[in-house]
């Protein structure tokens, strides 16, 4: 018994050595680490993946792959960049940052945070091992479609199931710490108002996860038990409904695009105001707007089907409820320039990303809008016009913002400054290859061209060609992210506890690197 | 996967060249050739500069903020945080637009719903790869195949200006007159969309969609599958040939005749010759995607028909593949797609061609009693 309690002491003061460090990790900030770690290693694979795309789409005619391959990296692709990159970076972020800026000790539920990040390796690995199997990976798109991913998927469609249901229960049992570190482990005196904007959209990103992650392993569940078990729910043969499939799809996939979203909106809402030096104006109205954004997201699946034939009335519903969603998104981006407008700016890489998600992301909207008036969406449905929509906002949107948090907090977390020249290099090297890439799509799909196709008309050839040079650009750049970021943690400039003069929270209040253990003690909010 | 790499550089220099000639730099929807897709443009690029007007408002104070309340220029910050009154308009401001701009996508959308009192019927049916049309009620009913030579994809020659956007057969159709496109599918989900007509509509096996349209000019306008439906998804093109009405009834008499005859080859004693000259063609518009052209397939999806079992042994259980399908894989049932005839030439056809030499020859007639015994 002696002996357990001399052992629990030298724990107690700091990490345990070699890799089992990381195998048994219950430490909020080494967890965070590691989702973060793996989801940039996520993004660099999903980005191969998309610069075999766009070398594919480079001229027209068939030049690298087989169509069928290249169907599988634009399923891959999506499904690794969503499920893989985005969303464990937020995890990890909120990993490391919700129990620092809330003056909490750890995540509420420690062993079960191992737990949930230990099984992406386990589900990725899955995924990732379909590209090698017979039959190839699955070659449907992110979205699955049935009947296209039961009766005619691929044999390793089994093997994808499996993998979204282990990435489904890490997201679910990750949203479930989140929530209960925040509603119940606030330092003294921290009320819900008084809580860092990162902290409030991850809180309602939480439920968002809660609500919808189960209805995703449902609709995985349905077309496991259609291609093995005999079933028809999907099958119009059998007496099924292919377009139920799309209905219960997308009553996930709306408000997962706002779980993609939502923290980087936290996240930026911090930055801005820290880089003005000035607080965030209408705090209140940014925390009801997260809600009402979350709530509307219940109710505007159907605006991704307005070609499948939904009666006139639906269509109405959906497209006024989607309209409608324009309103809590202006009233953050009004707040953002106005946080900005009469401070003290500065432009550190923090800043520069923040600033490029917030004009970057409005265009993203812009595009969202077009979409959302119905006969106008006949015309941009499956287009390119849409590619560039989502990418606008995914990749301007959450990707900015990661990229804005990871040089925010870099300091905090490695104990040394970046080096700004680098850093900066990689914001406009970023910004002009993103927007090289992902602007002339919307021409493109304006002048006519399907998504999902590895051969185009002659037309749609200029752009293409700029999409694919911005996109090569933008993909390369990345490795620059790494090489900052390692030399970060090896070395540069020691950094205060408090490097951003601007910055206000309670992560400021300890040394950095941010010791092993923090707020073992709760401090105390007035 | 890396096979012609040096013809793709040398492709990417002769592109850049030809950057100016064949290739468009054409940034906007077209107006399109209906009042349907005249009203979606319209609401189009009312939505586009009511967005231009907000972010131009939005990224202005941004911009102003960013060149005048710099800190290096010595800007000290204000202390403001919130105010009700500015709130509340940029909630109901937006709001008030969103109506305005609601009420003209509700009568576009409500006249696009209204699919009655249609002159002519066609039933548009998606297949991997292809469309099927039938008039209804008038007995005439064809595929329409890309028409673009697998050599122009695969870059062995010049691409031709309606590269992947040609079929063999045009959805042939009346100007002025009220058309109604019943939609659906026989195996995936396909999408059937015609831009200058505004009209796009999700063909889904077990569904029947309604759209419609009234095109003004004759003229050629053409449109691709927009759902993703598998490996030849981007070559499953749509071409709609609009004619005067006058134009329209005599091409329609005319398949009508077509239609006719083509029962009649049924009855008729083949040669080998004639069932293989027959076969290929077929074959090259429907089977060259998965099997290839020289039937070796790309195994393990599409298996090779060169020296296949099948293919050499069993006619009763090749003709029942090509006929019904194979459940679970991509070999669609061409029993619907293709005539007896053109299903009898093209098992012929792969029974004698690349060294399978059987010798045998499948007469139309055994397709028809195969059917008719099933």
């Amino acid at each position: 018994m002696s002996a357990v309690i001399d052992h629990h002491t030298d724990h107690a003061h700091g990490p345990a050595k070699g890799l089992m460090r990381w195998v048994l990790t219950t430490n909020h900030k080494d967890i965070g680490s590691m989702y973060l770690w793996f989801s940039f290693a996520m993004f660099l694979l999903g980005g191969t993946l998309a610069m075999v795309i766009r070398a594919e789409l480079f001229q027209p005619g068939l030049q690298l792959v087989d169509p069928n391959f290249f169907n599988q990296m634009t399923t891959m692709h999506g499904l690794i960049m969503v499920f893989g990159a985005v969303m464990p970076a937020f995890v990890g972020l909120a990993n490391w940052m919700v129990p620092l800026m809330i003056g909490a000790p750890d995540m509420a539920l420690p062993r079960m945070n191992n737990f949930s990040f230990w099984l992406l390796p386990a589900a990725f690995g899955l995924l990732v091992s379909t590209l090698f199997m017979e039959g190839g990976a699955p070659n449907f798109g992110w979205t699955f479609y049935a009947p296209l991913s039961t009766t005619y998927g691929p044999q390793s469609t089994t093997f994808f199931i499996f993998a979204i249901h282990l990435a489904g229960i890490s997201s679910i049992m990750g949203a479930i710490n989140i929530i209960a570190t925040i509603l119940n482990m606030r330092a003294p005196g921290m009320t819900l108002m008084k809580m860092p904007m990162f902290a409030w959209t991850w809180l309602i990103t939480a439920f968002l996860l809660i609500a919808v992650m189960p209805v995703l392993a449902g609709v995985v569940t349905m077309m496991l038990m259609d291609i093995h078990f005999g079933t028809s729910f999907f099958s119009a043969a059998g007496g099924g409904d292919p377009v139920l499939f799309q209905h219960v799809f997308w009553f996930f996939g709306h408000p997962e695009v706002y779980i993609m979203i939502l923290p980087a909106f936290g996240a930026v809402s911090m930055i801005i105001p820290a880089f003005s030096r000035k607080p965030l104006f209408g705090y209140t109205s940014m925390v009801y707007a997260t809600g009402a954004i979350a709530f509307l997201s219940f109710a505007v699946w159907a605006h991704h089907m307005f070609t499948v034939g939904i009666p006139l009335t639906g269509q109405l519903f959906f497209m006024y409820a989607t309209m409608l969603i324009a309103v809590p998104t202006g009233v953050k981006v009004f707040n953002w320039a106005t946080t900005m407008f009469r401070g003290s700016l500065s432009f550190e890489a923090p800043m520069l990303f923040a600033v490029a998600f917030v004009i970057l992301f409005t265009i993203g909207g812009f595009s969202g809008l077009m979409l959302a008036i119905a006969p106008a969406d006949y015309q941009y449905h499956d287009t390119y016009f849409v590619v560039a929509h989502f990418h606008y906002v995914l990749v301007p949107g959450a990707i900015f913002g990661i990229f804005a948090s990871a040089y925010y907090w870099l300091p905090k977390w490695t104990g040394h400054m970046y080096d700004e020249v680098l850093a900066k290099t990689h914001f406009w090297m970023s910004f002009i290859g993103m927007n090289l890439a992902f602007f002339p799509m919307h021409f493109v799909g304006l002048a006519g061209m399907p998504r999902r196709i590895p051969d185009y008309n002659m037309m749609f050839a200029n752009f293409n060609m700029v999409s694919s040079i911005g996109a090569f650009m933008f993909g390369a750049t990345q490795l620059l992210f790494l090489y900052i970021v390692i030399k970060t943690i090896r070395g540069g400039k020691p950094a205060p506890a408090k490097p951003w003069d601007g910055a206000e929270g309670l992560e400021w209040t300890v040394p950095s690197p941010a010791p092993y253990h923090t707020f073992s003690t709760p401090p105390e909010v007035k | 996967m890396l096979r012609h790499a040096r013809s793709w550089l040398i492709g990417l220099f002769l592109a850049s060249l030809a950057g100016h000639t064949s290739a468009s730099w054409t940034i906007n929807m077209s107006p399109g050739a209906t009042e349907v897709s005249r009203s979606v443009f319209n609401l189009h690029m009312t939505i586009f500069w009511i967005s231009v007007i907000i972010g131009a408002m939005v990224f202005g104070v941004m911009f102003w903020s960013m060149i005048m309340h710099r800190r290096a220029k010595g800007a000290v910050a204000a202390k403001f945080h919130e105010n009700l009154t500015v709130e509340i308009l940029w909630t109901v401001i937006p709001l008030l637009i969103l109506i305005g701009m609601a009420i003209p996508a509700t009568k576009t959308l409500i006249e696009i719903y209204d699919t009655e009192d249609a002159d002519l019927d066609i039933l548009v049916t998606g297949y991997q790869w292809r469309w099927q049309y039938n008039y209804m009620g008038e007995g005439v009913s064809f595929m329409s195949n890309m028409a673009t030579p697998r050599e122009q994809i695969t870059n062995q020659q010049a691409k031709g200006e309606h590269y992947l956007l040609e079929v063999d057969e045009p959805l042939v159709v009346p100007t002025g007159q009220k058309i109604r496109f019943l939609i659906t599918s026989a195996d995936v989900i396909h999408s059937w969309w015609v831009p200058a007509l505004a009209v796009k509509k999700d063909a889904i096996p077990g569904f029947i969609n309604e759209s419609w349209t009234r095109i003004d000019e004759p003229g050629i306008y053409r449109g691709q599958c927009t759902e993703l439906c598998g490996r030849d998804h981007a070559f499953m093109p749509i071409v709609v040939e609009a004619r005067t009405p006058e134009d329209f009834a005599t091409w329609l008499a005319e398949r009508k005749a077509t239609a006719a005859a083509e029962a009649e080859l049924t009855s008729k004693e083949w040669t080998l010759e004639e069932l293989m000259e027959r076969g290929q063609r077929v074959y090259t518009s429907t089977c060259v995607a998965c099997h290839q052209a020289n039937g070796e397939g790309m195994p393990p999806v599409f298996p090779s028909l060169k020296g296949s079992e099948l293919v050499l042994n069993d006619i009763a259980a090749h003709i029942d593949v090509v006929v019904n399908g194979v459940p679970g894989t991509a070999m669609a049932a061409y029993g619907p797609q293709l005539s007896e005839t053109d299903i009898a030439a093209v098992i012929t056809y792969e029974r004698n061609a690349w060294g399978n030499d059987t010798g045998d020859i499948v007469a139309p007639i055994d397709i028809l009693n195969f059917k008719n015994g099933q």
